[in-house]
């Protein structure tokens, strides 16, 4: 941790009534499942998922919103994990990359696409990259090219792998329209 | 003494072939576990307390209450009360506690007191650094007075390349367990599994057998994940400690953007002599740079055009209080190239003459003048450089601005020391092993590529078994020598490991063992398909004898045998338009010539010169690290103003890289560093020819760019 600008932290005003500060139990709907978990109400879903529930497949980068490696689906919609608050995750469907990735032992064609097109190297990226990839087509089933890259602005790679996630996410428009989503 | 050197490339049968990467579904399904995702029973979480201030030293420190705050396992000091602390975010003590919000609540309760000392953090200005600044000495080439006096041209030009930070995705850290029974098991985010393990074990004083290191996959190094670190360390006192339960033990990313590895800055005052027609005839530089408190990053100028007759070089080491360089791909040369390719374009432009044709004119300068001039012609044709190329300055009305230009790269390469071991198992099966590491360059596929082109196979009949210390050594991945060192250590292991089996079969087949060849999924008598054995049924001769041979890549016998070698050369010409009315430099394309040797899988070795290119429009435009000069800390160790290309920011992207017979002979090249040197000249060249000035200061950011278009140093 480093060091805070401000040599007293704020400190904090706890409404009454309200949860926390310790641990309280909740229930988090994870790719369709309901699941039980303890968390502190200051915890982010990105951190219960990854060390409570051992879904490490979003990965914690930037940790503040910026690169799009924490990626999950939030009713559909991509988010990052680590803005959402565990407990305002509630009630919410929840869908990680482990929820489609792979289901019914079958790359999803997007997971397919990104393999084919060599769209990753280190790979420590790529899970969001797939995740945020999904919800674009998901919504823009016929995408051109710079759709493509208007789409995916909100994720971040180090090793440069966009030249190949521009055609993985085109292959996948293809392959899907052919497949499960026609 | 079996015959290891490649077959002939259009006999090839998997190496050569656009393969997948085999780990590719594993890592975009999020199954693939980095260290960082390891969570294991009765873990422990690990956070660190930083140093906030550019240069102090250590007065008290009390850690009673971190010690008794509900969850902590323990407290483990780095910078005792007397130390001096020389970079603002140096480590000051780990905290294992329950639960990272734990330990990241428990570090709050140290109290540590220091005794504040002056900083420089700074190193642009070399006036203002004073006493900070270590002259190395003068080098002298030739008569640079005379050339001086005799140049037709002269011209003159500052330029500047800021620090970096390498920003790996995956931060740096372990998962590790120091058990009562002195025995450690360490799972790193690391470039180097075989040599970490040897490192560790000296950090801790334990022998190096106790030692046991595992790693699947790793975010990203380029350079800075090479040894335990004092994180690394700690989390294995702490574990200890807590009576051997696993610590788990990573930067956060405001830590990480800091101390876990940047590049040395460069900037430099040269002087370009010429004749009138544009042979370069004099190079005088006054360079200095930042390689963190202990200096270093020396980049070695004039950069490929080495052979200029007259020289005269000057440089400095700057120590400031900030945090030490680490490697970082191909270090020391875009920084070079950039200073030495800026002052070349310069040189041209007051010349009036186009700078391919300056480029041209002195490769007899470089190493590889038959090399560097089909390059600059290949990527001048790519690039379309005889219709976009104008004058400097020359682009047109409006406000934007369209340029081209032209930045060089050189490189060693060849294969590190490397150890594979085959094992033939009676099933047919076969595995390699090799205590080696996948950058996400694809390693793992090409070493099955090799493995099955050697044994008659596909890729999918191998299991590649790299990223652990129970595997044969294999060395660490850096200078682009993985692929050189692991394709011919299993080459050579494979090779044995097959002679072994023609000689189990050869009875019967009725032929000598030195008679026979593995093709297609077949053990048979050379060129006669009739008398073979599927190599299952091969396989099933060895009754219950498992074949298990190695196979080694020595560096200094390397050459001799053909497999691999080192030394390449490399052009990239960006296109870029500028709109000088808000300085924003947009990427239209480039073009990368790469020289390389043998290609083992042309989609991953294209995937490394992409990404090469990729990093340098970032390092070209965005990346920097900013001090404060103020608190003498980094002011954006974070991802959203420490900026990084985006998927809309590169423009367009074209690959050539010279496969041909000639190059394959001449073995396995590594690829990975030099497709990352020339990115930023070319695009710092383009500028300039399509606004009409020269930014001095690299990133070339709408600030920047502002500023040399008013006239204005930043």
């Amino acid at each position: 941790m480093a060091p805070a600008l401000l040599e007293q932290p704020a400190g904090a005003q706890t409404a009454p009534g309200v949860m926390g500060p310790g641990a309280v139990p909740i229930t988090l709907t994870i790719n369709g499942k309901p699941m039980k978990v303890s968390v502190e109400p200051r915890e982010t879903l990105l951190d219960v998922l990854r060390n409570k529930l051992d879904l490490t497949g979003a990965k914690r980068v930037c940790d503040r919103g910026t690169c799009g490696a924490c990626s999950v689906l939030v009713n559909g919609k991509v988010m990052y994990a680590c803005t959402i608050l565990a407990i305002d995750a509630q009630g919410k469907q929840i869908t990680t990359i482990e929820g489609f990735a792979l289901a019914g032992g079958r790359p999803h064609p997007v997971v397919q696409a990104f393999v084919n097109n060599d769209a990753q190297q280190c790979g420590y990226c790529t899970p969001g990259f797939v995740v945020a990839a999904k919800a674009f087509l998901d919504a823009n089933p016929n995408p051109t090219y710079e759709q493509v890259k208007d789409g995916l602005g909100g994720n971040l790679c180090r090793c440069g792998t966009y030249v190949g996630v521009r055609q993985a996410v085109l292959e996948a428009a293809k392959a899907m329209k052919g497949g499960r989503n026609a | 003494m079996p015959e290891y050197r490649w077959p002939e490339m259009s006999k090839r049968k998997v190496m050569g072939k656009r393969l997948n990467r085999l780990d590719g579904i594993e890592k975009a399904s999020g199954r693939a576990k980095y260290c960082s995702d390891i969570n294991k029973p009765g873990m422990l979480h690990g956070a660190t307390l930083v140093c906030p201030y550019a240069h102090a030293r250590v007065k008290s420190i009390d850690t009673s209450e971190a010690e008794k705050h509900p969850g902590v396992a323990g407290v483990h000091v780095v910078s005792p009360p007397g130390t001096e602390i020389y970079w603002a975010h140096c480590e000051v003590a780990f905290v294992a506690a329950e639960t990272e919000l734990a330990a990241r609540d428990a570090l709050k309760k140290i109290k540590v007191e220091y005794e504040v000392l002056p900083h420089v953090v700074h190193e642009a200005d070399l006036k203002k650094v004073q006493d900070r600044a270590k002259a190395a000495g003068e080098q002298i080439e030739g008569d640079p007075d005379q050339a001086l006096k005799e140049a037709a041209v002269v011209s003159e030009g500052f330029y500047g390349i800021p620090v970096l930070e390498h920003c790996c995705l995956e931060p740096h850290g372990s998962v590790v367990s120091w058990t009562p029974d002195n025995k450690v098991e360490f799972n790193p985010s690391t470039q180097a599994v075989t040599s970490i393990r040897g490192d560790m074990a000296r950090a801790l004083n334990v022998p190096a057998a106790n030692v046991h290191v595992h790693q699947d996959h790793i975010g990203g190094g380029f350079g800075s994940k090479f040894q335990p670190d004092r994180w690394g360390e700690a989390a294995a006192r702490l574990s200890k400690a807590a009576g051997g339960r696993p610590v788990k033990l990573f930067l956060e990313r405001n830590v990480e953007q800091v101390i876990a590895g940047c590049r040395p800055s460069a900037f430099a005052r040269i002087k370009l002599g010429a004749t009138k027609d544009g042979k370069i005839t004099l190079w005088e530089s006054q360079s200095w740079a930042t390689g963190g408190f202990t200096g270093g990053g020396s980049p070695p100028i004039p950069y490929v055009y080495t052979r200029i007759p007259n020289q005269r070089k000057n440089h400095s080491a700057v120590s400031t209080n900030t945090a030490p360089i680490r490697a970082w791909r191909a270090p020391n040369h875009q920084q070079a190239s950039y200073l030495t390719c800026a002052a070349m374009e310069d040189l041209a432009a007051k010349l009036k003459m186009d700078p391919l044709e300056l480029f041209l004119k002195n490769v007899d300068l470089t190493a590889r003048p038959d090399t560097y001039e089909r390059q600059l012609k290949k990527a001048a044709e790519l690039a379309e450089w005889k219709k976009l190329w104008h004058p400097r300055g020359d682009s047109g009305r409006g406000h934007l601005k369209r340029g081209l230009g032209i930045g060089v790269c050189t490189w060693g390469g060849a294969g590190h020391d490397s150890t594979a071991r085959c094992n033939i198992h009676p099933d047919g099966t076969v595995e390699v092993e090799l205590g080696s590491q996948d950058l996400g360059t694809g390693t793992r596929t090409i070493i099955a590529q090799v493995a099955a082109e050697s044994l008659g196979l596909q890729v999918n009949d191998i299991r590649v078994k790299i990223g652990d210390t129970n595997y044969p050594p294999s060395g660490t991945s850096g200078g682009s020598t993985t692929v050189g060192g692991v394709s011919s250590s299993t080459r050579k292991a494979t090779i044995n490991a097959l002679t072994k089996l023609f000689e189990e079969v050869a009875p019967a087949l009725g032929a000598p063992a030195t008679e026979l060849e593995a093709v297609d999924g077949k053990i048979q008598v050379k060129g006669n398909p009739a008398k073979s054995l599927t190599w299952k049924a091969a396989c099933a001769k060895l009754g219950v004898k498992t074949i298990s041979e190695t196979g080694q890549n020595i560096p200094r016998d390397a050459p001799k045998e053909g497999l691999n070698t080192g030394g390449v050369g490399g052009v990239q010409i960006a296109d870029v338009t500028v709109d000088v009315e808000t300085g924003v430099v947009k990427m239209n394309r480039i073009v990368a010539v790469q020289d390389c040797g043998t290609i083992i899988n042309p989609k991953t070795a294209e995937s490394q010169v992409y990404g090469a290119i990729i990093m340098s429009i970032c390092g070209a435009l965005m990346e920097e690290r900013i001090m404060d000069a103020v608190t003498g800390r980094m002011l954006n160790n974070e991802m959203e103003f420490y900026k990084l290309a985006g998927i809309k920011d590169i423009g367009e992207i074209v690959v050539h890289l010279e496969i041909d017979e000639i190059n394959d002979k001449r073995g396995v090249i590594g690829l990975g560093e030099p497709p990352a040197v020339g990115g930023i000249a070319a695009i710092a060249n383009a500028v300039a020819n399509a606004i009409g000035v020269r930014v001095p200061l690299v990133p070339m950011t709408p600030m920047n760019v502002l500023n040399a278009l008013s006239g204005r140093m930043s």
